[in-house]
């Protein structure tokens, strides 16, 4: 098990290492952060004192390990866009993604399984047949065209929930202020949570749903019906839970995916969390920035599938025994 | 919703109460936020537009674009054609309370001249700043510069104690490890001081009720906030939920939407910015042609065919949906040099241009490859699209390579362009501004934006002697005769002068400000 973790977390550095590597060379094609950092009338002499300061001139390998170096002590340097640690403004604007995530994600996760068992078991209902085509919305829809039509229909329209913005937050600690403490945090959380959340939520639908009609055909389920025992007791203690092994693992891979892609959800609604923060950061060549989001998403990916891992070692027993006599 | 009534109500309340100063919150969007608070970090539009509420320049551009007394009485120059004498506004104080003096603007001249300053580059010229008195100011320069308080618009003064005390003395150095104190807090002598700014997502400021201009402007707003929306539809959406009251970039494609809307009322003025085409003259071969050992840009009578085959009303129709001013120079109508006549666009004519391509030994005309940035300015891939359809009317082949402007200005400043798009934009108002960074001939000093390699002697020479002409009519004779030259030699091709949309609540009294600095002392309520 320990020498299983080990080996795990060594996987997982060069893995970091590979992205850093990858996206730090990915800069050079995204173009020169002087020209924004600089007004129209700054001469050659200026922006080439300006590179200098910034270290653009040297190679790319002592600019990569400079990174490293610099990363591995928790220092990613100054925002070129914000003039701020980028350490700091990452861990400033964490919380807002991670609830936004946290709550699409619980939404997400709840509202799936609840219809894809309904719509499981009452297969042919009108509910059911409307459930499942309008589905089809969250799967094929564009996340910003969601979000875009929510804001038309609840914002302008109707005026119900605020088009942008996070609301009133509370600060708890001092980098993290929540906004689940306060109503209007609430009310602007609804439309981003709802946008964030429906691709995962319809397909975690989908997934419980074919899962709960393959296990349903089961001999051992065909038997328990035999021995008497009530429907209601099959559905919900035996059938259910053998669905879920397969639903726990790719809800927790979509968790990753809430995370890193809250981009265009945060774009939309000006969510002021990390994601926003990386599409200007591209924008405007933050190359300091840039480097440590992709950095940190690739933890964040890295991370859950090391707990996925250990969840599978956990829950299925078959996989310890083969692992260990191997190892032996 | 409910926070809105809530504050409606409240701020109704106060009127009430204090009967005269009105308790107005103005709540401001714009597509992307201030930079940063430091007034002398970052030489950009928006941050200097957030930070002419807070600080104030010696002078500064009302909404009209007219040169107006900031933080200086009067100004002119000394018997010594080197020295400007600036006289003080007397009584003024910081936010923090502390008095306002010579001593703040030698320092502040100081801190912009910085390494780590942008706004080093307007105040070039500036070798000393000298405190005569608590309240004159003497500005040594290295030559005459008559027009040196056009370049005082954006720079802004800090107090010097302030900057003691917080150890603000330079500009953020990227190299260090720590933020700079004066990035997200401000002491300024504006008529709004700043509560709380949190960077990207909000900012807001009080009203100063001991701002010197008290009595002079309107000063309605009793508290801004102001929130940078990023997506455009977005942006528009909040607008017609009541959730914003003014927005400064209203979406091209919205305009039509927005001003049927009866709660919103759209602001449109000119804007400082010119788009255009460059041509690169001077190579002896085009690098994306097919035509080898010559370049056809180096032929006037090709220059005159792209010139007569690009329509720009229909640019301006079709590709602007009526937002913009088709132009024939670039320099928008509020700068001195401008004329109408200069001004005047083309007649389209498809025919004479096919004639003088032929004419110049091009009769099937030539490839050649355009450059174009897709998120700099309005509708910019869409003009280059128009752009390359019109030219292919009279057989120049277009290939149309569009990109993020990063990318497109990074390989600009390397000269490594054939055929490329522009905007200028010219702050201090005077044509000596294009001439010496868009027309002069490349040199370490001069022509730092020319990468067309057109040069032409009498030209330079005319606008050379421009900064030290004290004579302002033969300054004048001088830019007349410049632009004549340009204009006949065709060195670039001006498309249009951008418009700026503003848009406000209905019962808000507000103009368009060309240079896109909303001056939120001027804005009233009816």
């Amino acid at each position: 098990m320990i020498a299983m973790l080990v080996r795990r977390i060594i996987q997982a550095v060069l893995v970091m290492l590979v992205v850093a590597f990858i996206s730090f060379s990915l800069f050079q094609f995204v173009g020169d952060p002087i020209n924004n950092m600089v007004g129209q009338e700054a001469t050659q002499q200026d922006r080439a004192e300006l590179r200098e300061r910034l270290g653009l001139n040297d190679p790319i390998p002592v600019q990569f390990m400079r990174f490293v170096g610099n990363a591995v002590q928790g220092e990613f340097g100054i925002s070129y866009r914000m003039a701020r640690p980028v350490s700091e403004v990452i861990a400033e604007r964490l919380p807002a993604t991670l609830e936004l995530a946290l709550v699409s994600g619980v939404l997400a996760i709840t509202l799936g399984i609840v219809l894809g068992v309904y719509t499981a078991l009452r297969r042919d209902g009108w509910f059911s047949h409307f459930i499942m085509s309008s589905s089809l919305i969250g799967v094929s829809l564009p996340t910003f065209l969601i979000g875009i039509l929510l804001i038309y229909i609840f914002s302008v329209e109707l005026q119900w929930l605020p088009s942008f913005g996070r609301g009133d937050t509370v600060p708890i600690t001092d980098n993290w202020s929540t906004g689940l403490l306060t109503v209007s945090g609430w009310q602007s959380l609804i439309l981003p949570a709802i946008t964030l959340g429906l691709f995962q939520l319809t397909l975690l639908m989908r997934l419980v749903r074919a899962e709960m009609l393959e296990v349903l055909r089961t001999d051992y389920i065909k038997f328990a019906r035999a021995r008497g025992i009530r429907q209601r007791s099959i559905n919900f203690h035996h059938a259910l839970k053998n669905t879920l092994l397969p639903v726990i693992t790719i809800a927790g891979l979509q968790l990753g995916s809430i995370i890193a892609f809250a981009i265009i959800t945060e774009t939309v609604f000006q969510w002021p969390g990390v994601g926003l923060l990386f599409i200007n950061a591209i924008r405007f060549v933050d190359i300091p920035f840039m480097s440590a989001y992709l950095l940190l998403i690739a933890l964040v990916f890295v991370v859950i599938n090391l707990v996925v891992d250990l969840l599978y070692f956990v829950v299925d027993p078959r996989l310890r025994v083969t692992k260990s006599s191997s190892s032996r | 919703m409910r926070k809105m009534v809530r504050a409606v109500t409240l701020g109704t309340a106060l009127t009430l109460m204090s009967a005269g100063l009105s308790a107005q919150t103005l709540r401001w969007a714009s597509a992307g936020d201030s930079l940063t608070l430091d007034p002398h970090s970052q030489n950009h539009g928006q941050t200097h537009a957030v930070s002419h509420q807070i600080y104030n320049p010696l002078v500064y551009l009302d909404m009209d674009s007219e040169m107006q007394p900031g933080l200086a009485v009067s100004w002119d120059v000394t018997d010594d054609p080197n020295v400007w004498e600036f006289k003080l506004r007397e009584g003024v104080t910081f936010h923090d309370g502390s008095p306002f003096t010579a001593e703040d603007v030698v320092f502040s001249f100081q801190r912009a001249q910085h390494a780590n300053s942008d706004m080093r580059p307007l105040i070039s010229s500036v070798t000393r700043v000298e405190a005569v008195d608590d309240h004159t100011v003497h500005i040594h320069t290295d030559g005459p510069t008559p027009l040196l308080p056009n370049n005082l618009n954006d720079l802004f003064i800090m107090s010097k104690s302030w900057s003691e005390e917080h150890n603000v003395m330079t500009p953020q150095d990227y190299s260090a490890g720590e933020e700079n104190h004066a990035v997200r807090n401000a002491n300024g002598t504006g008529p709004f001081q700043l509560v709380s700014r949190d960077p990207d997502v909000r900012t807001e400021l009080v009203r100063n009720d001991d701002y010197w201009g008290k009595d002079e402007f309107p000063l309605a707003i009793s508290r801004v906030i102001y929130t940078p929306i990023q997506s455009s539809p977005t942006r528009a959406a909040a607008l017609l939920s009541g959730e914003i009251d003014f927005l400064q970039d209203v979406p091209v494609q919205d305009i039509n939407r927005l001003s049927r809307a009866n709660n919103v009322k759209m602001l449109t003025g000119p804007e400082n910015r010119t788009i255009f085409f460059g041509m690169d003259q001077g190579r002896d071969e085009l690098r994306t042609s097919n035509i080898q050992g010559e370049n056809p840009f180096a032929d006037r009578r090709v220059r005159e065919a792209m010139n007569i085959a690009i329509n720009r009303e229909a640019i301006q129709q079709v590709v602007m949906r009526g937002q913009s001013v088709p132009a024939g120079m670039i320099a928008p109508s509020f700068v001195n040099g401008y004329t109408e006549a200069l001004d005047s666009v083309p007649e389209t004519d498809v025919n004479r241009a096919r004639e003088l391509l032929a004419s110049a030994g091009y009769p099937d005309g030539f490839r050649v490859t355009l450059t174009c940035t897709n998120d700099r300015y309005t509708n910019d891939e869409a003009i280059c699209q128009a752009v390359t359809g019109m030219l292919g009317q009279i057989g120049i082949d277009v290939r149309l390579d569009a990109r993020a402007n990063s990318i497109h200005f990074a390989e600009l400043q390397q000269a490594e362009l054939d055929f490329y798009i522009l905007g200028w934009s010219v702050p201090p108002l005077d044509s000596h501004y294009v001439f010496d960074f868009l027309l002069e001939t490349k040199t370490p000093d001069t022509g730092a934006w020319n990468f067309t390699g057109w040069s032409n002697e009498e030209f330079d020479a005319l606008s050379r002697a421009l900064p030290t002409e004290t004579d302002l009519d033969e300054r004048d004779r001088k830019i007349a005769r410049a632009w004549e030259i340009v204009q006949e030699e065709i060195v670039y091709l001006p498309v249009h002068h951008q418009v700026l949309n503003w848009a406000v609540r209905e019962d808000i009294d507000f103009t368009v400000q060309s240079q896109n600095k909303p001056m939120l002392k001027y804005l009233n309520f009816n």
